[in-house]
């Protein structure tokens, strides 16, 4: 009786619920970012962890294709983590972008944003080549999860990838994310991160906001804003660059 | 208004994805072409635009200020609905490709780093 008016409630209140159940998840991987890995793996990459674990159990229980999603109870999260809402979203972080901040990086930042563009891509595209997927549309996608995990679903949207390529392109994007921010902090001396140059090369090249803030909070705390003001111009070029230049490369080799 | 930020990010948004569809139709193709690149550039100068004339608020500017905040959380919802069961058969893939290009741009940070002259370098006093 009570089960059946609470799943009525979920049912009929889709993205409502998916906003509750996202947020108790974001609540969770903050307690255990705090005191499992205290504060070393930054609370966002454990949700997005999370969130995969529990598309693979949807996916297990439906049989379907869309994770969580094809399960009646929370199907809102469909909605809340579709196309719309996504590229809605991820526009709106431009808005912190200041333009003016950014000529202060100068050549070196752009130099290293260009590198830290196509050199994940080309391993990216190289490794899926190596495992089987010969066809432009897959390699790109999961190339363009290299580069961070927000570039390889948008990438994969625009050029019409299939759920799979994109579920691969998002864990390369996080597992990287979670990778620099661990090995950071014990690679600062060969990286040579003293500077305020140096952080902004390290933002360009490591792209991941996530990663780069995690990691540079953890070497030295000054450094993060410098290496964070590159980082979050990866992401844009990586939109723009990922389903056109790099697709049509791509498509062209094969 | 708050709307007005929210509304003035959508104009954006819609803005960016019709003219990577129309240069995505002008390269002879049926797929969006940088759209959501587009309108964060958009968005950018129109923030630029709007403050040079004084006519952005701060309410307003909260109705961008929230999306851009809540962008975790969607791809939190949008990680929840992709098809791991179908990508876990595909291997290790993406272990591989984010191992590669970790160490790939690991070096050439450090490469780059090396080049800087001491000089440019002044340390903060301990």
């Amino acid at each position: 009786m009570m089960w059946e008016i609470l799943e009525k409630a979920a049912k009929e209140n889709g993205l409502v619920t998916a906003f509750a159940v996202v947020g108790l998840v974001m609540l969770v991987s903050g307690v255990v970012s705090r005191k499992l890995t205290f504060g070393r793996v930054q609370g966002s990459a454990i949700a997005i962890l999370i969130g995969l674990a529990l598309a693979y159990v949807g996916g297990k229980m439906s049989g379907g294709s869309k994770g969580l999603a094809d399960l009646a109870l929370f199907s809102g999260v469909g909605l809340m983590g579709g196309n719309m809402l996504r590229d809605f979203a991820i526009v709106a972080t431009a808005f912190e972008v200041h333009a003016e901040e950014a000529k202060k990086a100068g050549w070196v930042g752009a130099v290293a944003l260009l590198l830290g563009t196509v050199l994940p891509f080309i391993v990216g595209v190289a490794v899926a080549w190596a495992f089987g997927y010969r066809d432009a549309v897959s390699m790109t996608t999961i190339g363009a999860g290299a580069i961070t995990y927000i570039v390889g679903p948008v990438t994969g949207g625009a050029i019409g990838a299939t759920s799979d390529v994109m579920a691969l392109s998002i864990a390369t994007g996080v597992i990287k994310a979670i990778l620099v921010m661990v090995s950071t902090p014990v690679a600062a001396k060969f990286l040579r991160l003293k500077t305020l140059r140096s952080a902004m090369v390290f933002g360009g090249l490591a792209g991941t906001v996530s990663g780069v803030s995690a990691g540079l909070a953890a070497t030295d705390r000054k450094l993060v804003p410098y290496g964070a003001l590159v980082a979050t111009f990866h992401t844009g070029i990586g939109c723009l660059l990922g389903p056109s230049l790099l697709f049509f490369i791509v498509r062209a080799l094969t | 208004m708050i709307i007005y930020g929210t509304a003035l990010l959508a104009v954006c948004h819609l803005l960016g994805i019709i003219i990577g569809d129309l240069l995505g139709r002008a390269l002879g193709m049926t797929t969006n072409v940088g759209g959501v690149g587009i309108a964060m550039l958009l968005l950018i100068f129109a923030r630029i635009y709007l403050h040079k004339s004084g006519r952005l608020c701060a309410t307003s500017e909260s109705g961008v200020h929230y999306w851009g905040a809540i962008y975790i959380p969607v791809v939190v919802a949008m990680a929840m609905q992709q098809n791991v069961v179908a990508a876990l058969k595909g291997g290790p893939v993406a272990l591989i490709a984010a191992v590669g290009s970790v160490l790939v741009c690991g070096l050439f940070v450090s490469f780059i780093n090396r080049m800087e002259p001491e000089t440019a370098a002044p340390e903060e006093p301990k």
